[in-house]
């Protein structure tokens, strides 16, 4: 009798841990290895993934409502000069590892970040002149960090900054978000399990995140991601493309999310440095307002949001995509599809028509060639839409992919190309981000970088308003220079933009809490929340 | 295996006329896209659907043969050269001759050829015309594709020439070319028509790869290898069989070669 | 020459191969467009310093020379440098991924070998039109389908990574080794054996084999080459942590030392199953003789 309450009880006990031990688990892929867990020096976007998941940030950009809302801080305030912000932090957090959470920490991560020999975009967000930054660490658990020179945007940014433990002999490895790195088998996955530690409750009181571990597999082939998510094998798609959209659509109705336009876009621009080994007649075609104008006007992007993107895309008016709710221009004009619109502006400038074919006016056929990075079918399918559309107003047009190092060595050292199609991946929501692209001295001022001082009136025109709007004190004066510039580049065409693509997910079903948008990440921004429909488990390795 | 053999020479003439034919079978051109009916079934207007953006496969495939037809073999046929004359000749030769020949085999092995590749890319103007591009690029297959082969060559060669045929018949006074061209080169025949028949479908699909690096067939101009291409395209496990039908084509010219190539039976 | 001699003789040549290997391919990955750049500068929220810091670190290996010639110096004491786009020494990576890659194309070699033997020795024993045209359209097949597309079919299929190597190296080895064994078959004194009245399998063992020995063993040597081109395209489409979806990405990301590095591994593996093939062939044919 007592032997059998014994085997009862054993068997009782075995069943319930086995339960308990089937802890809910999430699982879905990373397109590459993060090059490191090292918080400030992250510029992967593998590496961002596990930031976002482990990482504890003062504050935090609400990815649904774009507005910025305390984390880690429970106020903060930005002086009038925009130099210095000051942080109220809560109170009674550990780390992961069970260090506490102090000033001292918020400091020490300041300091690291802007330590000159360190090089992160991170880092570089916040270095708007020379000179050292202050932490000075107040009563009542504040601390103040003073920049050399104002910062636009200023608070925004610290949604990047994870905190890092001074103390901690963890270092990088002790996390205040909702997650930490469990386990890492390098090519293969990374496993981050729940931190216990996490101070964030839901509306009920429970202790975040839901959900126990996560799985990150290492997977870069796009077919095989989805064909494991059609599977069942993981359960959810960060961004899904439009291809594999429709294709899942029909049989797994209610798992896909198209979110609206994203901030990305995808734009062409004609090479315009002078010292490029470019005949001197191509490049008086792409140093022509006319020429860029017309060409634009010949490329038809209802077509290739339709056919390269099935509709989820819109063509693009500008740099700013109409998601950025806060700095895109709404009066702006969209590029209507218009062949003879074109022909008539070509030939405001000498060029003419003869047989079909266009020439300039020194009779040379207008012939260029169009670059883009080998891997992406999109753009692929997006210059061989451009070569037929631009055929029929006689222009001809040469698509070459190119592997990405030969490319960037063309567009960023060697100059030897004509035109190049890429796209501008955006994360953040703040035009001060663009910089580099705007200024006429700027490194990424793709069609005639790095210039000792504007060579055109328009481009000193958007030095000085990309100037004006980072110094600006109110939001008001930022917008008007910004819509300013906004103007300026649909006038000029030095970036042709042809379409900003949709947000595409795929999530499974069986997760509830979900609530997917068009900024990144567009999924898993709020996965704290997440639970699985009926405790299930995703599947494990 | 005599009709087996005419119905390989049929095929290969068919296809070779059809796809040099190509203006009279089709009125479609292989570079418009009918931009209303992307990723289109089999229809009256387009035999064999259209493909993601609107071109008409059938056109596709007739003109893609042309190029892939004409230089993969041309390409072969420089790579077996190579492996014959590298290989071949060392092996019967023998001594050091052999042995810095096998050194080169197992450097030309080893190397990264991807990145002379890149480099040639480099070299060519961003708008070289597409025909000259092709070329290229089959060129260049041709002259890196012979080292596997070279290797087993050189070591058939010198199995041969250590054969007892051949000591009978340097015994009786036969020397040098003569050797070489009457005894030892008819038995490596049947290694170089291997050579030949792997490289065609290799170099075809190699060329699909090379336009990763900016080499390879330019758009809009089809090739078997773009064709191929499309099969990495999930649909097609969903039932849209008819994109099978460039993979199927393939497998049967390739087979025609073989068969056309394989040895005629020696009746005991 | 005694079977020492030759030992140390093809030691001799494969430090000379890889010493030759090291310096050209330091050269293709230097004079290849590309070289001093990184991903990272399209990135416009990252300062000039910061851009100029990273074309520094690549330059830092410009003079090729130099560069070899100190990445073989650490190699010898173990230190094969640090890989510039995984920020991790090199050696740490490849012996992780070394045993992977080894279970892949070994078990792939030897499955590719049973099934191109079983076919080869089958077809000519046989000597039937229809069988040998089917396994040429078999093989053909085999040999028309993309390596991508091979991939996706295994993952489909959930099938093995080893069974896509053995389908790769399949059509090549059994072309060849038919080819061989059916050439030698057509040997004049072979084809006076059979004359003779000897039966086929003893016709096969003790004289077409023989002969046919040093090329297939030579084949063998080559196939492991072979194989380990197949393992790039396999691991990079089917996502395994190996050697050649390390090779890949380090070609793509222009990183020197982990390039020269898997260049060099895979140099001595071909060159050490060469060297084999060779040693057992000249020990066979000093045997028969």
């Amino acid at each position: 009798m007592i032997a059998r309450c014994k085997t009862a009880i054993l068997v009782l006990f075995v069943i319930v841990t086995t339960v308990m031990a089937y802890a809910s688990e999430l699982r879905f892929c990373l397109r590459s290895e993060p090059k490191t867990f090292n918080p400030i020096m992250v510029d992967d976007d593998a590496a961002e993934t596990i930031r976002y998941l482990t990482g504890g940030v003062l504050l935090r950009v609400n990815r649904q409502t774009q507005a910025l809302q305390p984390e880690l801080a429970t106020n903060w305030k930005v002086s009038k000069d925009g130099r210095t912000i000051t942080f109220v932090l809560r109170e009674g957090l550990y780390f992961s590892d069970g260090s506490p959470f102090t000033a001292e920490d918020v400091a020490s991560t300041v300091q690291q970040l802007m330590d000159p020999a360190v090089h992160s975009s991170t880092g570089d967000s916040f270095r708007s002149g020379q000179g050292k930054v202050v932490t000075t660490i107040l009563a009542g658990n504040r601390i103040a960090i003073t920049f050399p020179a104002p910062v636009a945007g200023l608070d925004r940014l610290f949604d990047q900054v994870a905190i890092m433990s001074a103390r901690s002999s963890k270092k990088e490895m002790a996390v205040l978000g909702p997650y930490y790195v469990a386990d890492h088998k390098p090519g293969s996955y990374i496993m981050l399990k729940r931190n216990d530690n996490y101070w964030k409750r839901d509306g009920s009181g429970r202790k975040l995140p839901k959900i126990d571990v996560i799985w990150l597999d290492i997977q870069s082939n796009r077919d095989i991601e989805t064909l494991r998510f059609k599977r069942g094998e993981i359960q959810l798609i960060n961004s899904i493309d439009a291809d594999y959209y429709e294709r899942l659509s029909s049989s797994m109705p209610g798992a896909l999310h198209d979110s609206g336009p994203s901030l990305d876009s995808e734009q062409i621009w004609f090479n315009q440095v002078a010292k490029a080994p470019l005949p001197a007649y191509k490049l008086a075609w792409f140093r022509s307002q006319a020429f860029r104008r017309g060409v634009s006007e010949a490329i038809n992007r209802e077509d290739l949001a339709r056919v390269v993107f099935g509709d989820h895309a819109r063509p693009a008016m500008g740099p700013i995509s109409p998601a950025n709710r806060l700095w895109f221009n709404a009066k702006l004009q969209p590029v209507h599809y218009n062949p003879s619109g074109a022909i008539a502006r070509l030939q405001q400038d000498g060029f003419h028509l003869q047989n079909g074919i266009l020439l300039d006016r020194d009779g040379h056929a207008v012939e260029f060639s169009i670059i883009t990075n080998s891997g992406n079918k999109y753009r692929e399918r997006m210059a061989t839409m451009i070569q037929q559309d631009l055929l029929k107003i006689g222009v001809k047009v040469n698509v070459v992919t190119l592997d990405f190092p030969s490319l960037i060595e063309r567009i960023t050292e060697k100059f030897n190309y004509e035109a190049a199609l890429l796209g501008l991946v955006n994360n953040e929501l703040d035009p001060n981000a663009q910089m580099n692209v705007w200024l006429s001295s700027g490194d990424n001022h793709q069609w005639n970088p790095r210039q000792k001082s504007p060579e055109t009136a328009w481009e000193a025109d958007i030095d000085q308003l990309m100037r004006a709007q980072a110094s600006a004190v109110t939001l008001k004066d930022r917008k008007r220079s910004m819509d300013r510039v906004q103007d300026i580049v649909a006038e000029q065409v030095p970036f042709i933009y042809l379409v900003n693509k949709n947000a595409l997910s795929a999530i499974s079903t069986t997760i509830q809490g979900t609530a997917p948008v068009s900024l990144r990440p567009q999924t898993y921004w709020n996965l704290e929340q997440w639970t699985l429909a009926n405790g299930t488990t995703g599947s494990g390795k | 295996m005599k009709y087996l053999r005419i119905f390989a020479i049929a095929l290969l003439s068919m296809v070779a006329i059809t796809s040099l034919g190509a203006g009279f079978l089709t009125t479609v051109d292989y570079a418009t896209q009918f931009r209303e009916a992307p990723n289109a079934a089999p229809s009256n207007a387009h035999w064999l659907g259209t493909d993601q953006l609107g071109r008409d496969r059938f056109a596709r495939i007739l003109y893609g043969t042309r190029v892939s037809l004409l230089l993969a073999p041309a390409a072969a046929l420089i790579s077996t050269l190579f492996a014959a004359l590298i290989g071949g000749v060392a092996g019967f030769v023998g001594g050091a001759w052999q042995r810095w020949a096998t050194m080169l085999i197992d450097l030309v092995l080893s190397l990264p050829w991807l990145f002379l590749l890149i480099t040639v890319r480099a070299l060519l103007p961003l708008n070289v015309p597409p025909l000259i591009s092709v070329i290229v690029t089959f060129l260049l297959l041709g002259m890196l594709g012979w080292a596997a082969s070279a290797r087993v060559m050189c070591a058939w060669a010198g199995a041969v020439r250590n054969s007892d045929f051949v000591l009978q018949a340097r015994a009786t006074g036969v020397r040098g070319c003569r050797l070489a061209i009457v005894h030892v080169l008819p038995n490596l025949k049947p290694l170089l028509a291997a050579q030949f028949w792997i490289s065609i479908p290799v170099f075809i699909l190699a060329e699909a790869n090379l336009g990763i690096l900016g080499l390879g067939v330019a758009e809009p101009l089809p090739s078997w290898g773009s064709l191929l291409r499309e099969l990495e395209d999930l649909a097609i496990y969903s039932g849209e069989l008819w994109k099978l039908v460039p993979l199927v084509l393939l497998i049967l010219v390739v087979s025609s070669f073989e068969l056309l190539l394989s040895r005629t039976e020696v009746s005991a | 020459m005694s079977i020492l001699r030759r030992i140390a003789r093809l030691i001799l040549t494969m430090i000379a191969t890889v010493l030759l290997g090291t310096l050209v391919t330091g050269l293709l990955v230097r004079l290849a467009p590309g070289f001093d750049v990184d991903a990272r500068q399209l990135d416009s929220r990252l300062a000039h310093e910061s851009k100029e810091a990273l074309r520094d670190q690549r330059l830092k290996n410009a003079d090729i020379m130099h560069f070899c010639i100190a990445y073989l110096g650490a190699a010898a004491t173990g230190d094969f440098g640090e890989s510039l786009t995984l920020n991790r020494p090199v050696r740490e990576l490849i012996v992780e991924r070394f045993p992977t890659t080894l279970r892949i194309v070994g078990l792939g070699l030897v499955g590719g070998w049973l099934l191109a033997v079983t076919f080869a020795f089958s077809s000519v024993l046989l000597h039937r039109a229809a069988y040998d045209a089917a396994t040429a359209t078999i093989s053909g097949a085999l040999l028309c389908v993309p390596s991508a597309v091979m991939a996706l079919l295994f993952v489909l299929f959930r099938a093995p990574a080893q069974l896509a190597i053995a389908l790769i190296v399949f059509p090549r080895l059994f072309r060849y080794a038919r080819n061989v064994l059916e050439s030698s078959y057509s040997m004049p004194h072979i084809i006076t054996a059979r004359a003779k009245g000897l039966g086929m399998v003893r016709v096969l063992c003790w004289h077409v084999i023989p002969v046919s020995a040093a090329p297939l063993l030579a084949l063998a040597g080559v196939s492991v080459s072979v194989a380990l081109g197949a393992a790039v395209p396999v691991e990079a489409l089917c996502g395994i942590p190996g050697i050649g979806q390390l090779a890949w990405q380090a070609a793509m990301g222009r990183d020197l030392p982990l390039l020269i590095t898997s260049t060099v591994l895979v140099t001595l593996v071909t060159l050490t199953a060469n060297a084999i093939s060779d040693l057992v062939t000249c020990s066979l044919s000093s045997s028969r003789v």
